[in-house]
């Protein structure tokens, strides 16, 4: 399958639109969950009017949050597919630039030392690409995370070592999230990496707090980990918005790596309850929106 | 818990009346303010023109259009998607927007820390707390974008809009020293070892 490019572009464009306006069904999905089990007052106010907000932002075709975010693109490309890579990520940057100028948009994106804003989204090195390879496949999927800055400050890296543990690994998460409070706009999705190299498990946290809910982490030793986490995380009460109640997050998710001997890395990256992602999938019969 | 309609800008008098788990709706005029606008205000020496004595500043940066000045839009924008940020990050302006410019409410989310508490209790300001990531239905409390200051830092640019029953906003710092805030982390705290222990991590 030959990938045009133009396609590629205009979609880019369109998925960071659309993930701004559009909520995926897992997280209202998960909005519902929390409101029916919430017991604190304020907390259940609260979900209530994000939960009204998903409704306005779909009836008044606005952004679901004013925070347009750093845009990331995850590139899943099959095997089957002949693509220039190189164009490919300048048709990712150019869609992301357009989508800024012509809705438009808010750009976050400013250098890191000067703050200088070139109001395209873009900049040194973002939006951030990721790219991945599947087998055997007639494909290329596109997901667009705009990312959000209050979750994205809330985020952690603990080098701890072999001799602590997992207890270290979940101390350090239930520690983050009494740390994070009401910063990362809870409720939150609660993104654990574990293992790997520094930088392998600070990219496995975002991974896994942007993961839909409901998925499970592939590894089962990752899989038993999140649950035990999503089980009492709850419990800890710092509920929606850092102002108490049952709603502190929806999940906790844990992604995996093996590690060196004398290592034990644990990360957290929180994902905010506005947790929006959309997906563009090319096929031999066209380009399909989802999420 | 009361509620109360409170038409900008106020006096310490109607500030101080507030207290925490109260509810407050504004009407008139809200200003927008963020972290770059109060870096070059306290930090460059930069003024700007508005008075904002006895009104309210909402931590925001928000999605507009350029459009061109009409008597629709008068500062030549048109709002496309207003909500509000994470207040942490500028805590340390609280202080200096009360005592320099007289300013009376904060509005953001996630809260403020001891610095602030103690600059509204000294001086007499509340942080009205705002459900973070509802911002097409702030959107809709937004009737104009009136003018525009220091707007080389835009998207961070001071704003002035005006509003129509902007709320309700709960009331989650007060001039009392009450903090919701306060109350929550000390309590979740306190349940950090019982999840420890349910999770089988050995003290």
């Amino acid at each position: 399958m030959k990938v045009d490019l133009n396609q590629v572009e205009e979609a880019c464009r369109e998925l960071y639109i659309r993930a701004l306006k559009m909520l995926p069904p897992d997280i209202k999905q998960g909005f519902r969950r929390l409101d029916s089990s919430e017991t604190n007052a304020t907390g259940k106010a609260i979900l209530g009017t994000m939960i009204r907000n998903i409704a306005v932002a779909e009836d008044t075709n606005n952004l679901l949050c004013q925070d347009t975010g750093i845009p990331i693109y995850n590139v899943t490309i099959g095997s089957n597919v002949i693509v220039d890579g190189y164009a490919l990520k300048q048709a990712i940057v150019k869609g992301c630039a357009r989508a800024t100028k012509e809705h438009p948009l808010r750009s976050s994106v400013v250098h890191p030392t000067t703050r200088k804003n070139e109001h395209t989204s873009c900049g040194r090195h973002v939006p951030v690409i990721n790219i991945d390879f599947v087998p055997a496949a007639d494909i290329l999927a596109i997901e667009m995370i705009p990312k959000g800055s209050g979750s994205e400050n809330n985020s952690w890296l603990k080098m701890a070592i072999p001799a602590d543990g997992i207890d270290a690994i979940k101390t350090f998460v239930v520690d983050c999230v009494l740390e994070a409070g009401g910063k990362s706009c809870p409720p939150v999705i609660v993104g654990v990496g574990v293992g790997g190299t520094a930088d392998l498990c600070v990219h496995l946290s975002k991974v896994a707090a942007t993961r839909p809910l409901g998925s499970v982490c592939a590894d089962p030793e990752g899989a038993k980990l999140e649950a035990e986490l999503s089980a009492v995380v709850n419990q800890l009460g710092v509920g929606a918005q850092g102002l108490g109640g049952d709603s502190t997050a929806f999940a906790v998710h844990v992604e995996t790596a093996a590690t060196h001997i004398t290592m034990n890395p644990v990360a957290v990256n929180m994902q905010c309850h506005s947790a929006r992602r959309a997906r563009a999938t090319f096929t031999p019969q066209g380009v399909g929106y989802g999420y | 818990m009361a509620h109360y309609e409170l038409n900008m800008p106020v006096t310490e008098e109607q500030v101080r009346q507030l207290r925490i788990n109260d509810t407050v709706t504004l009407h008139q005029t809200l200003y927008g303010i963020r972290d770059a606008t109060q870096i070059h205000m306290f930090d460059h020496g930069r003024k700007t023109r508005f008075d904002l004595k006895g009104h309210a500043v909402i931590h925001t940066a928000p999605n507009v259009k350029w459009v061109g000045e009409t008597k629709e839009h008068p500062s030549g924008y048109a709002p496309i998607c207003i909500g509000t940020t994470t207040s942490a990050r500028m805590e340390r302006f609280t202080r200096p927007l009360m005592e320099q410019y007289g300013v009376r409410i904060v509005i953001g989310k996630g809260g403020l820390f001891a610095a602030s508490a103690k600059a509204f209790s000294d001086l007499g300001g509340v942080y009205l707390a705002i459900i973070g990531g509802t911002a097409a239905l702030e959107t809709t409390w937004i009737e104009q974008i009136e003018e525009v200051d220091l707007d080389d830092l835009n998207p961070e640019s001071l704003w002035k809009f005006r509003i129509k029953g902007f709320g309700p906003l709960l009331v989650a710092m007060d001039s009392h020293g009450g903090s919701l805030y306060t109350a929550v982390n000390s309590a979740a705290k306190d349940r950090r070892a019982g999840v420890l222990a349910a999770l089988g991590v050995k003290s």
